[in-house]
């Protein structure tokens, strides 16, 4: 039955925003982790999501150019290479030697907005699962 | 006398199916509403019930000898399409969450009312066999 199929699609989407409000949480929170040189400095961390690889064709299996899809994919989690904001305080305990700390390029309006995004996108597929899921139920009471 | 079961439940039994396979796809689209370069897909319900209704699969044309036809479907012989953008996103992604929704949540009652009509076909027979 391929509505059980719709499970893992909007599960797969769920997991993917999780991961996704994952990153922002620890972007929010490294927001203001210093450091003392470029290298070693927190850098703003972005899932990448693809169309998740279809399965091989099965024989009496719908057709490939046919196939929906079978939901969102993680394809692995990439730093930004916005540049790093750096800032002259000597007086600072973690200033380097002429007077700069490293503060990571996180930016904290991107990062909120980012969150506000996934969390909405977990709702909606929540909710894909609860239609998905009462749409099951009623096959269950065919001829009663 | 034997009972065709193709014949008493008529198109609701293909409907039903279709509506399924309609959201798997716009769950699908859904799920990649963050997705880049995603394009967002549908099924033509018109044409595929066209297509069930005459009783016969949209013609496929066969390029080499070793693919195989009889893997096709009849129920979803139309082709899956790609919906046109009004107003795509600078990642490529084309889906239109709202309006993917609202499609979601129509398929879900079509799929109710398909699947109600399925019911009553077979409370019918029931009656019939218990002679009520």
């Amino acid at each position: 039955m391929s509505l059980s199929n719709i499970f893992d699609i909007a599960g797969s989407a769920m997991s993917a925003q999780t991961i996704r409000l994952n990153t922002t949480a620890s972007n929010m929170a490294n927001a203001e982790s210093v450091s003392s040189s470029a290298g070693e400095t927190y850098r703003a961390r972005k899932p990448v999501f693809e169309l998740k690889a279809l399965d091989e064709l099965q024989p009496g299996a719908v057709p490939l150019g046919m196939q929906a899809g079978q939901g969102v994919n993680v394809a692995g989690i990439v730093e930004s290479d916005m540049p790093l904001r750096q800032e002259y305080s000597p007086g600072h305990p973690m200033a380097d030697e002429n007077g700069y700390v490293y503060y990571p390029n996180v930016n904290v309006v991107e990062e909120m907005a980012d969150m506000i995004s996934a969390s909405r996108s977990f709702q909606v597929n929540a909710e894909i699962m609860n239609t998905a899921k009462q749409m099951m139920q009623r096959v269950l009471t065919l001829g009663q | 006398m034997a009972i065709s079961f193709d014949n008493a439940l008529g198109i609701h039994e293909q409907a039903v199916n279709v509506r399924v396979r309609r959201a798997e796809l716009l769950a699908n689209n859904i799920a990649n509403s963050d997705t880049p370069n995603y394009k967002a897909r549908d099924l033509d319900f018109q044409s595929i019930l066209q297509g069930a209704q005459s009783g016969k699969s949209l013609p496929m044309t066969v390029t080499h000898q070793e693919h195989n036809s009889s893997i096709v479907n009849p129920d979803f012989a139309a082709e899956l399409m790609y919906r046109i953008p009004n107003q795509p996103s600078v990642d490529g992604n084309t889906v239109n969450l709202q309006e993917e929704m609202a499609r979601y949540t129509e398929n879900a009652i079509d799929y109710q009312a398909s699947f109600t009509f399925l019911d009553k076909k077979f409370k019918g027979l029931m009656g019939a066999i218990k002679g009520e």
